[in-house]
């Protein structure tokens, strides 16, 4: 599905809009849209919402070889989904351009940044370490995807917690959270990164843009830094010339945007701390907005089981048991009639019979010979001798026939004609 | 209550029912993302399943039906790429809403529906199935009846526990998941694992019937709800 394309009139209000130092949502320049974080009922789980922009980050791990050149280093690994749930031209399977390079800035900003201690997630040196594995899947796409999945990134792997390991001579075991408590993994810091758009070559600056911001943007500014005011990355896209001075005013805002947000993780964190020591509830069942018209919980559904088994019964008996030989490959179904459809063949035994009858019919030049019924119309007309061998040709088929149980009701009508056709063939005997 | 309807004799499939029988705390949230034309995250217990739907909409010329809608499911699992597992999932899922949607009504046009596991705490299948029924009711996508999940799982001692935890389904003999729709209350389709008798079956199907009836009430309450100011 493509994305629906921005018109001129939106184009064109959007920038005026920004060239008055409004924005649509009611902001102001610098401002941030609400963040909001969730964790999960399992450890490494996060939901980041930046305003309307949702991101999902799960971190997992898996015992596995370390790189050659790095015998004893742990692996950490980042995989950004665009789901095509975000929008509708994210498509699923395909690498697009975007993609790749929110990946690639994702892994700047984590990996390179050196935030993780890798050392540490070695068990066995050039043989066994822990890969830690990142996936950020964007649920909702409403502008600044990098800032919300840098944010559920390094909060997913500040929450996340691995299996303890032991090791006795060669061998590795894992053990269980039962067996020993988790370990969180030691991170040095926590970079954040903050996006700045430029408009009409550089003149206008907003932080966070949304997704109809974005659209109309001429140049996006990149800039992860921690709370210790160390940039980890930079990246400067769509092509525009900055000068000197702008690039360090935005340094000097990205610092006091990372404060607040790590500030605002910390909090998160230590909040989903406090409730599970607590024993409180916790998950995402428990941070559902109650009091929003579009939400509805129930409390637990008792499911009556009272005549569930007579029930169940009741069905097996009506069924009956299954027939071992099937009388005909041709499924019926109900409702609809199936001429001479599982009967005997009956063509060979009375064909002579008929015939010879016909003959006589013809013989005799019958209008006289014909059926009660049917006198009233061909007594009047000529000789229809062609209807009559058909009447003959139906009663024959239906002669000596078993019908099954089941066919009865539907061809109950047809065998009433075919007695009274049977009857009329008796008469006509009689005549002969 | 075990005792008395299992008094026949010669039975060799008696099934022994246990007494506290419940679904989960279930809840859910419609309209919560901007993009998709409809949302919802359903919630069983702990189970957790977002789903969008965006269409009728373009569709791609290879994927194009001459009299109805295509409808693509996807289902996005947390960690890792979506496999074997997901895909059996999808199939499921696209067959029932197939079967509840009047796709005829939108020819040569394109749905997709796309459930991503948020967590999975067991009765998986049940609870994609929930929230993509109250996707397609958020995205107005007309539907001859609604359609819920039910998953039974018949433990290793015969007991037949509705909604159960993965820990649960882990322990048990056999699991079925069965869509059941809000018409007739009839079976639109079931998924099995494991092994069981006539008897199992019939009872998970009666127990599913009996247990859709708590979560189509769940249904016309959301709905109800979501709505209460309007009308």
């Amino acid at each position: 599905m493509r994305e629906t394309p921005l018109s001129n009139c939106e184009r064109q209000f959007l920038l005026k809009a920004i060239e008055e130092k409004k924005r649509l949502d009611g902001r102001q320049t610098y401002d941030y849209r609400n963040i909001k974080i969730t964790f999960g009922t399992d450890y490494g789980c996060c939901v980041v919402d930046v305003g309307k922009t949702r991101v999902l980050a799960q971190v997992s791990c898996e015992l596995v070889a370390p790189k050659d050149n790095r015998p004893t280093e742990g692996i950490m690994f980042i995989n950004l989904e665009l789901s095509p749930m975000a929008s509708p031209a994210f498509e699923s399977g395909r690498q697009s351009e975007l993609h790749v390079t929110l990946n690639r800035l994702l892994e700047r900003c984590l990996r390179n940044s050196k935030c993780l201690d890798t050392e540490s997630l070695c068990v066995v040196s050039g043989e066994k370490v822990w890969k830690i594995r990142i996936d950020v899947h964007v649920l909702n796409h409403d502008g600044n995807i990098m800032d919300a999945a840098s944010i559920a990134a390094i909060t997913a792997l500040c929450h996340f917690r691995r299996p303890d390991v032991g090791i006795q001579g060669e061998e590795v075991t894992i053990y269980t959270p039962e067996e020993r408590d988790l370990i969180p993994l030691s991170i040095y810091h926590m970079p954040v990164s903050v996006s700045f758009s430029f408009f009409q070559q550089g003149t206008f600056l907003l932080v966070d843009p949304c997704e109809r911001e974005e659209r109309v943007m001429d140049g996006l500014l990149v800039i992860a830094m921690n709370k210790h005011r160390e940039i980890c990355s930079i990246q400067s896209s769509g092509g525009i010339m900055l000068l000197k001075e702008q690039v360090l005013r935005c340094n000097k805002i990205a610092s006091v945007k990372v404060c607040e947000i790590t500030e605002l993780i910390n909090k998160a964190l230590e909040n989903d701390r406090k409730v599970k020591k607590e024993g409180g509830k916790f998950g995402f069942a428990e941070s559902m907005a109650k009091e929003r018209i579009t939400a509805l919980k129930s409390e637990i559904a008792p499911v009556e089981m009272i005549d569930i088994e007579e029930k169940a019964e009741d069905i097996i008996c009506r069924t009956g048991a299954p027939c071992d030989t099937v009388p005909s490959p041709v499924v019926r179904a109900p409702g609809t009639g199936q001429v001479g459809e599982g009967l005997q063949n009956a063509w060979g035994l009375d064909e002579v019979e008929e015939e010879e009858e016909e003959e006589d019919d013809i013989e005799q030049g019958g209008p006289e010979k014909q059926p009660e019924s049917e006198t009233i119309t061909s007594k009047k007309g000529d000789v229809v001798v062609i209807s009559d061998s058909e009447e003959e040709e139906v009663v024959i088929l239906h002669q000596g026939v078993e019908v099954k149980d089941f066919r009865e009701e539907m061809s109950s009508g047809q065998k009433q004609a075919t007695s009274a056709s049977k009857k009329k063939k008796k008469k006509r005997k009689l005549a002969h | 209550m075990r005792d008395g309807p299992n008094t026949h004799v010669g039975s060799m499939m008696d099934v022994a029912v246990s007494p506290v029988l419940a679904l989960r705390k279930f809840g859910c949230e419609q309209s919560l993302l901007s993009r998709p034309d409809g949302s919802s995250s359903f919630v069983q217990g702990d189970t957790s399943v977002l789903a969008g739907v965006y269409g009728p909409a373009e569709v791609k010329i290879s994927k194009e039906i001459y009299d109805r809608a295509t409808l693509e499911v996807m289902i996005q699992p947390k960690v890792g790429l979506s496999g074997v597992r997901e895909r059996a999932q999808e199939h499921c899922v696209r067959q029932t809403c197939e079967a509840a949607l009047l796709s005829t009504l939108h020819p040569r046009s394109s749905l997709s529906l796309i459930l991503q596991i948020i967590h999975d705490d067991g009765s998986l299948l049940s609870c994609c199935l929930n929230a993509a029924c109250m996707a397609l009711m958020d995205a107005g996508l007309p539907m001859s009846c609604l359609f819920c999940g039910v998953t039974c799982a018949i433990e290793q001692d015969g007991h037949i526990v509705t909604d159960p935890t993965s820990q649960q389904e882990k322990e048990s003999r056999a699991l079925m998941t069965f869509a059941i729709d809000s018409a007739e209350r009839r079976v639109m389709m079931s998924s099995t694992r494991g092994s069981f008798s006539v008897n199992e079956l019939q009872q998970c199907v009666a127990l599913s019937q009996r247990a859709s009836e708590e979560i189509f009430q769940f249904y016309r309450d959301s709905v109800r709800r979501r709505y209460s100011k309007t009308l």
